[in-house]
């Protein structure tokens, strides 16, 4: 495949960004999207020129560091992360624009990479469970009903990629600080700081300067685990829950 | 030691959700509700027309002595006048605050553009804005007269209407503006639903069919008022 | 050119593990725990101490360290401490806990690591490790973390690995991933507590020894590139393996060996670097782009057949080939254990299938993976709830539906059983420098069992060192601070910072990747599944020849003081290329067969691993002399007086 590459690029954080075109040939189509940007950047190493930077990992879909938008759409056009997205979602001769994650929230550090602690710090404003080492009771001492486990276990799939604030018009953080209040909200090991934490969690995301939610849908869409939109109403519903409830 | 005791005090319940952007939904979504209870109230109201000028402006006198003895000549009204420009107030507030949010939360577009979200969803902020300019020339021709075209003659609300749908700009006026209301509410009222945290899996498509049926119903019924003096039904 | 002989190794003093108390190994913990010294609760704050990586072992670390009143600085090379790549497992993870009342206890979980590892691991470190399993599972709960249940609300439990009993834990396919979430939130408390300093996309580029004792780190910013100097009382190295020696392997992408190789080279032992674990169940590469490999969950063996055409150069589609023309090599070599055999046999048996021609799918490396039996005895829709997520990842990758078509499995590197040599405080040679998770050596011997490296990163993380290294810094209060100027600092210093202006400064005409997947292949032929005498001779002599063309060829565009992947692409590959000799060598010297490791001279009449327990009883812990220079050799003696070494059989 011969593809036409419109990439971001941008030296640094202060620096102003601009679309550059690159064409690459030879790509196969069982590559992922990430190997065709590997080769793009051995080419680039060896005429000299700066490679293009971009996030990765795990390259398996799961450690959320990959985040790239393709075409318009997180992750690209299939319902998964970029990493396992492959080349054969593409036609030979097609423009691809390859963009970061944009959000005032997430600001870019060079090229596609971009700034994600806001995230680390809404999970330690309260997307946790106190727990000291040691302290834990018998793992039969509480049973968790099925359904319950079920659920937490779903929305704690969530890999913090950062793809539903890419997606959403309004630069939201609702999908990602929904899902982590829900895993542990359902849980009775989650139940004691139930209150604080969706709270304090809500707080931080507002802090961090991410949007508001207006239920477009896009962040669900675009969500690689599949968290759904119906969090964010969970999520709502444990927050009035908490204001009218909260300790004083 | 690392185990910290939380002894921060919480701001008040108003603060809490004044200051958030959940709270803020959630007055939006009351709101809303407020008057889309009123929308539906105002449109039953209205149907009265097509039953004569004697049934319409008689409800219209009703409506200043709901209550009595107990409430003096259009206390009742005032009150909901009040309640009304309250949620107003608080609906345009919140949502211009909320866009002021969003906005600065995504200061640079994609350079690769593409529709998202239905046309229902992205149309809320114009549409609001649309609504809120609507209600002002709305109530200037109907409730005050200001702007009425030909005589506005107070208690005689029948003849006022017939009036306003007799020109081709209160027409088209007041026809978009009730496409925008259909809009606005298809995508508010489920919205609504998922702030209040009433949606669920199980009651989602219900949701959403009460969303659509609900706009259609209003929208049909207040359009139904221009298209009869329109056709000469009501005269 | 020629290079000093490296297989010139001299055999220094043994080396012993004197932490290790006596008595019945079921005591050793408790009394451990007794005899060590411990830091008064007010004094732990003025203590600092630094955590390389967040992963299971790092993560669980950090995070009770701070609890307990240390303070913590940790690093991690990662956007976010929760991306570290222990989020990778999927299996799930063992513990004794025996709520199946199927005959699991301690002293089987013991009992079958040992064996597991073919008898190269420690006793004493593993009988603990199975001690503690069990409170890892109440913790994790505790925590949150969402295992797998059954309709009662307790938790559910599978066998895993051809073990006998159900004694794994798991989390769906992504045990890892939410056992790292519980690490990486309870960290999160602590950060957010001002207990621990967290410095994301940082990399540590070598350790600070200062009058023997390990008292800081250096580090590059990943961002600015700023490189600059971190001390501590205590270094804790969590770094994870080295199996990105390989170039491909299940490894994440940035997983590296930096910092337990600088920490070698600082005087800390390297043990048995030969023993890397190649996992069966990989997806097959599909071409020279690749640049990673994908493992799929070994439970796939439970109901899967593994099969190859019985004749060579088959290339007919998987359902044109009758059934009597099909090999189920794995149920025809070993009839009780069948498709479960261990992984190293697992890998192995494919490895020969493919070199006698049999391989199916591109280039011939690959044998078939048949789920036909299975979805006619169980139903379609019993091994979608089964294996549905695994299925889905296997099509998204490769395009085909393994619902139709058997899936191509070919093995893969997965895992790094050698590390850093540590004591029973797990403390290396280096005092107050330890290594925990994957990045020692200790518990695995030769074969890790799977389901048992979650296992040990938490309970290293959360429940060993935080007991061992008080006991160290009750004993060695540091006084007077080390600050930059000390010249030890300004030689550790001055070294990581020429080393990297020369990568920039040679400006030639290839690329970091290009070397790596040299090296890699090099490894992989020479190094891998099987090891002879003559190929693993001649990946030592290829080596110092691919360091040298490096050095003289190497071109990293940009410079040293901005964001520049290809600057840490490069500074990775620099220590690969030392420790992908180091494991050669090792390789070479341990002429039996075990575990993991297989060399070709030493095996059964029936073509099995033939282990010589009189000659390599022993973990072998290597001392750094000198880049390319042959190193030393320290042997520990492996004593087994609860386990005794038998030969393993799965026919």
């Amino acid at each position: 495949m011969k593809l036409t590459l419109r990439v971001w690029r941008q030296k640094n954080a202060e620096a102003e960004g601009a679309m550059s075109t690159y064409e690459v040939d030879g790509i196969s189509t069982d590559m992922s999207f990430l190997e065709m940007l590997d080769t793009l950047n051995e080419e680039l190493i060896l005429k000299g020129e700066d490679p293009v930077a971009f996030d990765h990992d795990c390259r398996e879909g799961i450690c959320g560091a990959c985040s790239l938008v393709i075409n318009g759409d997180a992750h690209g056009p299939e319902r998964t992360t970029t990493c396992q997205l492959h080349m054969r979602s593409f036609e030979d001769g097609d423009t691809i624009d390859i963009e970061p994650w944009r959000a005032s929230a997430f600001p870019v550090i060079k090229d596609l990479v971009v700034d994600r602690s806001a995230f680390d710090r809404i999970i330690q404003a309260g997307g946790y469970i106190t727990a000291p080492t040691g302290a834990a009771p018998e793992a039969h001492a509480t049973p968790v009903p099925k359904p319950d486990a079920d659920l937490a276990f779903e929305h704690a799939e969530c890999i913090g990629c950062g793809a539903c604030v890419a997606a959403c018009p309004n630069g939201a953080a609702m999908l990602f600080t929904s899902a982590k209040v829900n895993h542990l909200n359902v849980l009775p090991q989650g139940a004691p700081e139930r209150e604080t934490r969706v709270l304090d969690m809500v707080a931080q995301m507002d802090e961090e300067g991410f949007g508001g939610c207006t239920l477009t849908g896009e962040c669900a869409t675009a969500c690689p685990k599949g968290i759904p939109l119906m969090s964010i109403t969970s999520m709502n519903k444990e927050w009035l829950r908490a204001t009218r409830k909260a300790k004083r | 030691m690392a185990l910290a005791t939380r002894t921060d005090r919480r701001p008040s319940f108003a603060r809490t959700v004044w200051d958030s952007t959940v709270g803020k939904k959630t007055v939006m979504a009351v709101s809303g509700l407020i008057m889309l209870l009123y929308l539906v109230v105002h449109m039953i109201g209205n149907l009265k027309i097509f039953f004569g000028a004697g049934d319409f402006n008689h409800y219209a006198h009703w409506l200043r002595t709901v209550g009595e003895p107990f409430m003096h000549y259009e206390w009742t009204l005032w009150i909901i006048r009040v309640v009304l420009v309250v949620a107003v107030v608080a609906h345009a507030v919140s949502a211009y605050q909320l866009s002021r949010r969003d906005i600065k939360a995504r200061p640079s577009k994609y350079v690769h553009k593409k529709p998202r979200a239905s046309y229902a969803t992205r149309t809320m902020r114009w549409g609001g804005v649309i609504l809120g300019l609507f209600i002002v020339w709305h109530l200037l021709d109907l409730t005050t007269g200001t702007v009425h075209a030909g005589g506005f003659q107070e208690g005689r609300p029948y003849q006022n209407v017939v009036d306003t749908f007799s020109t081709w700009y209160g027409n088209v006026i007041y026809i978009v503006a009730m496409l925008a209301v259909g809009l606005h509410i298809r995508h508010g009222f489920w919205s609504a639903a998922q702030t209040l945290g009433a949606g669920s899996r199980t009651r989602d498509r219900a949701l959403k069919a009460t969303a659509n049926v609900l706009a259609l119903l209003l929208t049909a019924g207040f359009i139904a008022v221009p298209v009869g003096v329109m056709t000469g039904v009501v005269s | 050119m020629t290079y000093p002989d490296y297989t010139a190794y001299t055999t220094g003093e043994p080396v012993a593990d004197a932490k290790a108390p006596s008595g019945p190994v079921a005591e050793r913990w408790d009394t451990r725990r007794f005899e060590a010294k411990l830091v008064n609760p007010a004094n732990r704050r003025k203590h600092t101490v630094i955590v390389v990586g967040t992963g299971l072992a790092g993560g669980s670390a950090g995070a009770t360290l701070a609890e307990q009143g240390y303070h913590v600085v940790q690093f991690c090379y990662q956007d976010s401490p929760r991306r570290a790549h222990s989020i990778a497992a999927q299996g799930g993870i063992n513990a004794a806990k025996n709520y199946r009342n199927d005959g699991d206890s301690i002293h089987r979980l013991f009992y079958d690591t040992v064996k597991g590892g073919d008898f190269r691991a420690r006793e004493s470190n593993v009988h603990r490790l199975a001690q503690i399993s069990v409170e890892i599972i109440d913790q994790c709960v505790a925590q949150g973390v969402p295992f797998a249940r059954e309709y009662g609300g307790l938790l559910d439990t599978r066998s895993f690995g051809g073990v006998q009993v159900s004694r794994t834990f798991y989390a769906r396919g992504q045990t890892g991933q939410q056992l790292l979430l519980g690490a990486y939130q309870a960290l999160s408390r602590q950060i957010a507590a001002g207990n621990v300093e967290m410095h994301p996309r940082t990399e540590m580029l070598d350790l600070i020894v200062v009058d023997g004792r390990a008292r800081g780190i250096v580090a590059r910013d990943l961002i600015t590139g700023r490189i600059s100097t971190y001390f501590a009382d205590a270094v804790v190295l969590a770094s994870g393996g080295y199996g990105n020696v390989f170039y491909l392997s299940t490894n994440a992408m940035n997983s590296n060996a930096t910092a337990v190789w600088r920490a070698h080279r600082r005087g800390a032992y390297f043990a048995n670097p030969c023993f890397t674990q190649i996992h069966p169940t990989c997806i097959p590469r599909t071409g020279d782009h690749q640049s990673k490999l994908t493992l799929m969950s070994e439970s796939l063996r439970n109901d899967g057949r593994i099969w190859v055409p019985k004749a060579k150069g088959d290339t007919r589609p998987p359902h044109q080939i009758p059934e009597d023309e099909r090999d189920y090599y794995l149920e025809r070599i070993y009839p009780s254990f069948g498709n479960l055999v261990p992984r190293d046999i697992a890998s192995r048996a494919a490895k020969n299938v493919c070199d006698e021609g049999r391989g199916v799918g591109p280039g011939g490396q690959g044998v078939y993976l048949d789920f036909a039996d299975a979805i006619r005895r169980m139903g379609r829709e019993a091994v979608e709830a089964k294996y549905g997520n695994l299925f889905d990842m296997y099509q998204r990758i490769t395009d085909e539906d393994p619902y139709q078509v058997p899936m191509r499995i070919y093995p893969a590197v997965h895992y790094t059983m050698g590390g850093l040599w540590v004591d029973y405080d797990l403390q290396t040679t280096i005092p107050g420098l330890f290594a925990i998770g994957e990045a020692n050596f200790s518990d695995h011997g030769a074969n890790r069992l799977g389901a048992s490296a979650l296992m040990q990163g938490l309970a290293d993380g959360y429940f060993v060192l935080p007991a061992t290294i008080n006991d160290y810094l009750a004993r060695n209060p540091h006084h007077e601070p080390v600050t930059d100027d000390h010249p030890a600092v300004q030689e550790v210093l001055a070294e990581t910072e020429d080393r990297l202006n020369l990568l920039l400064a040679v400006d030639g005409d290839r690329t970091p990747d290009s070397f790596h997947r040299e090296l890699g292949e090099l490894m992989w032929e020479f190094c891998g599944m099987a090891r002879t005498d003559a190929g693993l001779r001649k990946a030592l002599e290829r080596i110092p020849q691919i360091r040298d063309e490096f050095w003289r060829r190497i071109k990293v565009p940009g410079t040293g003081e901005e964001f520049n992947q290809s600057l840490e692409k490069a500074n990775r590959v620099v220590d690969y290329l030392e420790l992908a000799e180091l494991m050669c060598l090792d390789a070479l010297h341990r002429t039996e067969s075990c575990g993991g490791h297989f060399r070709e001279e030493s095996q059964t009449p029936d073509g099995e691993a033939a282990r010589k327990d009189d000659e390599f009883a022993y973990a072998a812990a290597w001392e750094f002399t000198g880049t390319g220079e042959a190193p030393t050799l320290h042997k520990e003696d492996l004593v087994f007086e609860y386990v005794h070494p038998t030969q393993r059989s799965y026919a």
